[in-house]
């Protein structure tokens, strides 16, 4: 004989209407997982890329926006280069309200034999940087040197090994945390050795130089001061020099964020109707349920049970098949948003840095909780008007 | 146990005709005591199973009371009158009456499992050999016919040992071999084991098996002599 709890042998041995109940809390929990989940991964993307970006204003030169997106460099890691003198750097130092100023330099590597993978090289000043630069030191204490490059978590090289840029072998020094943004598919490293690369690029007939001079950045990245106005800096830093674009960088975030902003409100609006429609379907499985099993509870309301029993008895069965509807949408969901993540990635073309393992397991814990509240709590209604219900009538009714 | 209904009627309203209700049984007094078969006949529509259910703790009275050995059944709370029923009120109610995800042993263990008490396995199982359906144990109820399913509920009803055992229709199912096997059950176990058994009844059959028998008639109620 089956000594397990009532509640649960009348859920095993009815296993087609227990499936259709924990299927439809399961489309719940996966809508709840899987949006929470995608919505944070977008925030956090947008998070690491303000923190990358690090700097109120970034100098470029003028012909850089039509030679390359600088949203698609840092969101997708498209690979670009234009150039500029060094003494930009200087010349932004000079301008009242500037704090700090760093310079980079970028430099595409080739799809070519030359090259054995073709990525965005940036070149920092770790001595100035404070960009890229804190992120670099989590991952690596000391100073990169000579021909020493950390590489984004995207790129396929490991710490110890080497890779060609312009037949130039670089050694692998630290892989860096993931940024979800294009960051994570660029390779890092000094200036000196981005100055050896730039060399080595135009041996091979991929010119950098421009007519001013031998030494040449990408960008100027410009931290402006407390309390000084960043639109009288930017303006400032367009007429003080020449050839040179002065750009907001919340210019660049406010496009990000309007699309993440957009997408949110999606998610959540999405996952109110499923919650909303999917209570509403409860709410008369349940008491459609409770109908159909009548007969059922005036049994064992004549073999003793109380109404309190049999409400507790709905309210278990609910909860346990909220239980199970809720694991299988919350594992669900974080099979298909895990190993996809990247396809993800890509198909929103946004910023997408996934929760820390904490917080993925807070969240499959809170959808879990709510998928048993919320099939228990749609219970309710039946349960109570079940317990309302005389035996004797329901026998009647039920011959 | 001794059961006594006193003024004891069951009054619905109705949305048609002249009066805005009606009695479907008028006020009642009646005594079942314990040691004898009660039998309660009379034609279909006559109040017969509203009084049972009544007398039985399941359908509370409009009017009237019904008292258990000085208990006022009703005055009691639902926990501590379905408590009652799982132990010292055995029913055996008309039509089907199974749990159909439990077996038919489960079924008939069920008011003991409810309360967590010992199982009267042993009760069972000689009551189901008695009546015929032990080797449908492990069945469900969905595989039984309506005459073992009705030998289930009496079994369910008579392994718990009750003070008084209500019975409607209880053979309604069952062909003339089995109507004397459940009859002689009640009689056996009313008077062996010093205890009421209240049963209602078109049956003729079963007025031999009386010790008492009531007919009712429009909503009212008479004993009848012998």
């Amino acid at each position: 004989m089956n000594k397990l709890p009532l509640p649960l042998v009348n859920l095993l041995r009815k296993p087609g209407r227990t499936l259709a109940l924990a299927l439809l809390i399961a489309f719940l929990a996966l809508a709840v997982f899987g949006g929470s989940v995608v919505v944070l991964s977008l925030r956090g993307g947008l998070q690491s890329l303000e923190a990358r970006l690090g700097a109120d204003i970034i100098l470029v030169p003028s012909e850089a926006q039509s030679k390359v997106s600088f949203q698609n460099m840092f969101l997708q890691g498209t690979t670009g280069a234009f150039y500029m003198d060094a003494s930009v750097l200087d010349k932004a130092l000079e301008v009242e309200g500037v704090e700090k100023a760093a310079p980079q330099t970028f430099l595409a590597s080739l799809k070519a034999d030359c090259c054995s993978i073709k990525i965005q090289v940036i070149g920092i000043d770790p001595a100035l940087d404070f960009t890229v630069q804190p992120w670099i030191s989590r991952s690596l204490s000391r100073e990169m040197g000579d021909m020493d490059v950390a590489v984004g978590c995207k790129v396929e090289a490991d710490v110890g090994e080497t890779i060609r840029v312009y037949d130039q072998r670089c050694k692998v020094t630290a892989r860096l945390e993931p940024t979800g943004t294009g960051l994570d598919t660029a390779v890092y490293c000094n200036m000196d050795t981005m100055n050896t690369l730039l060399r080595a690029a135009e041996e091979k007939g991929v010119s950098h130089r421009i007519e001013s001079g031998d030494s040449v950045i990408s960008a100027v990245y410009v931290k402006v001061r407390d309390g000084a106005d960043i639109d009288a800096v930017n303006s400032c830093l367009n007429g003080h020099i020449r050839k040179v674009t002065a750009v907001r960088t919340r210019s660049m975030i406010t496009g990000v964020s309007d699309s993440l902003a957009g997408i949110s409100r999606t998610v959540t609006i999405l996952i109110a109707a499923v919650w909303v429609l999917a209570i509403v379907i409860l709410l008369l499985t349940f008491v459609l349920i409770i109908r159909e099993r009548s007969r059922e509870f005036a049994v064992l309301r004549l073999a003793g049970a109380s109404r309190g029993m049999l409400s507790r008895m709905v309210l278990r069965e609910s909860a346990l098949c909220g239980l199970l509807g809720g694991v299988a949408g919350t594992g669900l969901a974080a099979l298909l948003l895990f190993p996809f993540a990247q396809l993800i990635e890509s198909a929103l073309n946004l910023p997408y840095l996934m929760p820390e393992t904490g917080t993925v397991l807070l969240l499959a814990v809170g959808t879990v909780l709510l998928s048993v509240g919320v099939a228990a709590l749609s219970s309710v209604t039946a349960a109570y008007r079940l317990s309302r219900v005389d035996p004797g009538t329901a026998l009647r009714e039920g011959n | 146990m001794t059961v006594k209904a006193e003024g004891v009627s069951k009054r619905y309203f109705r949305k048609a005709g002249g009066a805005n209700y009606f009695y479907a049984v008028q006020p009642v007094s009646l005594e079942i005591a314990p040691g004898g078969v009660t039998v309660l006949t009379g034609r279909s529509g006559s109040g017969k199973t509203t009084l049972l259910n009544m007398l039985c703790g399941l359908l509370r009275p409009s009017e009237g009371s019904v008292w258990y050995d000085g208990t006022d059944l009703y005055a009691l709370d639902d926990k501590v009158l379905s408590r009652l029923r799982s132990g010292q009120i055995g029913i055996v109610p008309q039509g089907r009456s199974a749990v159909d995800t439990l077996t038919v042993l489960e079924n008939i263990l069920l008011p003991a499992r409810l309360y967590r008490r010992p199982l009267p396995e042993a009760a069972a199982v000689q009551w189901m050999e008695k009546l015929g359906i032990a080797p449908l144990r492990d069945a469900r109820p969905t595989e039984l016919s309506g005459g073992e399913l009705r030998r289930m509920a009496i079994v369910r009803a008579l392994a718990q040992e009750p003070e008084v055992l209500f019975a409607d229709e209880p053979t309604g199912d069952l062909d003339d071999e089995n109507t004397r096997l459940v009859l002689s059950a009640f009689r056996d176990y009313a008077h062996e084991k010093e205890k009421a058994v209240f049963m209602v009844t078109h049956e003729n059959d079963a007025l031999q098996y009386a010790d008492r028998v009531y007919r009712m008639d429009s909503g009212n109620i008479t004993r009848q002599p012998g």
